[in-house]
């Protein structure tokens, strides 16, 4: 009964540490509008809208989507508002793809932000609570000794997390939105920056983004009236799927995350795939920190485990002559507008497909991977897209 | 073919098969939000003799502000211990919206049994001055305006238009009252008068407290099952024939405060008026929004409007609505109605609302 869906429309800010030319509605705004504008368009035309964002205390602001109602031109249809952690960009495009997947709407505007200079984040993150211990470190804090167990379990060497931090930041030199613009990125230049929590030195990690991402997802029929409209392709929505796990159990393997597993499992399984790394021509992953990039490549079954690292550092995520190139929009580590980081994900992989990446397209793609996470690795949202309709 | 009534939206019948709730309170110090949450998941597994190894989907509704900190529901998830991981996601809205999200996953096929749940402590903080977070933040939220300002100035509004008088909204109250004394899980509840209420001074003008919400703390849970399996589990599902939301604009000077145009739209897509309407489970916070959303859901006075005491008898925010539409299939699940209306609302002064009609299968 399950419908098929079509992402006709994308948009996204340019991301910046301080978008202090627009109000959060006008940052909203700019993603949405170059979303509808792609789909031939206009807020007239769209059934219902969904949003998403990390917690509302990243910009103070509680349940933003209220106030937003009317600059998304929602006003008068169903408008929900998702809040699933990190993995929240990909829950809410995962939200809105199901609104049409179901058979209950037609024209889906779904969008995701953050603005993070308008608050901050890190205090958001650390406010103390009753009978927990208190995460004063932020986000790299909780992930550096996870990091580090990894290390010690796949034996990588020490200059894994430099190279994808070097790799991903050219891979941002190609894109016009992203945030972070480094031409002088190397090695040593990663390694030379501060060590803000062992591993991880400050160029292993991500940046503090304002932006926000924005998608019109559509059944069969208004994909193929807007595919003739506006001569531009849709991607095809061939797999989706999310998983969560328990944050307090002994049982848990943060390293290697069982929910993340089963909802690559999932997703591979339902678009037909068995060999993501044969089958897939890229992947837009959620790395915020170095080294989840060979961690991840593990996790979601591009490589047995242990051998994460040695795809990384073989080239073979690079957009420069990698088969199977990870993050050639440059992932988080260039731009990370929290909440809207896993709809950017989810949004490249669409890109890719449509043949409408630019300079980080990677030629011919037909099939890619869309990924966010988020909380303590509990959260996983994916979806695999593709140039053709699922069969 | 279902067994269930036909459905006026959706491909496939979904019913409510359980509803657990736990008595509101003033101020619950001794359990966390985990903590109040685990016997209510309980008690609604043991209403639909399921575990949480049953479910295909879970979905929350939840907000950090209350809490004061991000990621309230993150471990609001460990109540159910989601081992081995399962689909989930949540909504940083009231829990009903949680059931809509839920309602609309199952509609695939893929997918049989959603467990919904919401929660709110609405003793950690101050709530007048939490909720003026959620207006515009350039132009609105820097002057504070509290919740029950707001909501005197729209009250005053349908005084002005002829649409009610305080008599009326304390016939609401004393009403709702009297009702909550057979609500076990009812935080305000007696008999007493008209007159007596009018005796009150006022809080706001022309507010008088009896007119006010209690300030609650409380959680809910609702199972829902797709097709006839839900008649192996009850013998008589409320099944969810009509649900629709929709949003109004924030901009309380761009709207008319006497009237709820959202509830109305939402309203007619669910099919409210196609059929009457037994009783109906109102999300109206303040005793005069009842009488504006009875008006405007086009109830006839022969409908039974929150026999449970309502949201003046007990109002945990985020979990207000989706007890609305856990009280609303209550009554179909014993036989007194056979066709119920629950509505949830959410936002400033009624901004947001959802609407959803619930059948019995006779």
């Amino acid at each position: 009964m399950s419908e098929r869906c079509a992402i006709i429309g994308i948009g996204q800010t340019y991301h910046k540490a301080k978008r202090d030319d627009v109000s959060i509605a006008g940052l909203v705004r700019e993603a949405a509008q170059a979303a509808l504008d792609d789909a031939g368009m206009a807020y007239a035309d769209i059934d219902a809208v969904v949003i998403g964002k990390a917690p509302d205390m990243f910009e103070g602001i509680m349940m933003p989507e209220l106030y937003l109602a009317g600059a998304l031109g929602a006003v008068g249809k169903p408008m929900l508002r998702v809040h699933t952690a990190g993995s929240v960009g990909g829950s809410t495009a995962l939200v809105a793809a199901h609104l049409v997947a179901s058979g209950v709407h037609k024209r889906v505007l779904t969008v995701a932000f953050e603005k993070q200079s308008e608050s901050d984040a890190m205090w958001a993150l650390s406010v103390p609570q009753p009978f927990s211990a208190p995460l004063l470190a932020g986000a790299g804090g909780y992930f550096a000794p996870i990091i580090r167990a990894y290390i010690r379990r796949s034996g990588a060497p020490d200059d894994i997390g430099l190279k994808v931090a070097v790799k991903d930041r050219l891979h941002a030199l190609k894109n016009p939105y992203a945030h972070l613009k480094l031409p002088d990125i190397s090695l040593e230049m990663v390694k030379e920056s501060i060590m803000l929590w062992d591993p991880l030195h400050y160029l292993e990690s991500c940046p503090s983004s304002d932006g926000a991402a924005a998608m019109v997802i559509a059944s069969e029929d208004v994909a193929a009236s807007q595919e003739a409209a506006t001569g531009r392709p849709a991607a095809w929505v061939h797999g989706m799927a999310m998983r969560s796990e328990p944050t307090m159990f002994a049982g848990r393997n943060q390293i290697n995350p069982q929910a993340g597993r089963d909802c690559a499992k999932d997703v591979f399984g339902q678009a037909g795939i068995t060999n993501p790394r044969a089958e897939l021509d890229c992947a837009e992953v959620y790395v915020p920190f170095s080294w989840y990039e060979p961690m991840w490549l593990e996790n979601l079954g591009f490589c047995d485990e242990g051998d994460g690292w040695k795809l990384t550092d073989s080239g073979a995520t690079s957009l420069d002559g990698g088969d199977i190139p990870w993050n050639c929009s440059g992932g988080v580590l260039s731009s990370n507008p929290i909440g809207a980081s896993g709809m950017l994900r989810f949004l490249e992989a669409a890109l890719q497909v449509r043949g409408m990446a630019g300079d980080h397209q990677v030629e011919g793609a037909r099939k890619a991977l869309g990924h966010a996470y988020g909380g303590g690795s509990q959260f996983f949202a994916m979806w695999v897209v593709g140039s053709d309709k699922p069969g | 073919m279902s067994r269930g009534p036909a459905p006026k939206q959706g491909n496939r019948p979904v019913a409510i098969v359980s509803f657990a709730q736990s008595p509101s309170m003033r101020r619950i110090d001794q359990a966390n939000e985990v903590e109040l949450l685990m016997p209510v998941l309980a008690d609604v597994f043991a209403g639909a003799d399921m575990n949480k190894d049953d479910l295909d989907f879970i979905c929350s509704g939840s907000t950090d502000y209350l809490i004061g900190g991000p990621f309230s529901f993150v471990m609001a998830l460990d109540a159910i211990g989601v081992w081995p991981p399962k689909s989930e996601s949540h909504v940083e809205m009231d829990a009903a919206w949680a059931l809509y999200e839920s309602w609309v996953r199952l509609q695939e096929g893929d997918m049989d049994v959603a467990l919904v749940y919401g929660f709110g402590k609405s003793s950690l903080g101050d709530l007048n001055r939490i909720l003026a977070m959620q207006l515009d933040p350039y132009t609105m939220g820097p002057l504070w305006p509290d919740q029950v300002s707001l909501a005197a100035l729209q009250a005053q509004a349908m005084i002005d238009a002829g649409l009610a008088t305080e008599e009326d909204f304390a016939a609401v109250a004393s009403r709702a009252r009297r009702d909550a004394l057979t609500n076990p899980n009812a935080q305000v509840a007696k008999d007493i008068s008209v007159a007596d209420l009018l005796a009150e001074d006022y809080a706001v003008t022309p507010l008088r407290p009896h007119t006010l919400p209690p300030l609650s703390d409380a959680a809910a849970a609702v199972i829902l099952v797709a097709g006839d399996r839900a008649f192996d589990i009850v013998e008589n599902p409320a099944w969810i024939t009509g649900i629709d939301h929709r949003i109004e604009t924030h901009a309380l000077g761009a709207r008319d405060l006497t009237t709820s145009v959202s509830t109305t739209k939402a309203a007619a897509m669910a099919g409210v008026a196609e059929k009457p309407v037994d009783i109906a489970e109102i999300h109206a916070p303040f005793a005069h929004q009842e009488i504006l959303l009875a008006s405007a859901l086009g109830l006839e006075s022969s409908t039974v409007i929150n026999p449970s005491g309502g949201p003046l008898a007990a109002n945990p925010l985020m979990a207000g609505g989706l007890i609305r539409m856990g009280e609303a299939a209550s009554r179909i699940f014993d036989g007194t109605a056979s066709r119920a209306v629950a509505h949830a609302t959410s936002g400033p002064v009624l901004q947001q609302n959802l609407v959803c009609v619930l059948e019995g299968a006779s």
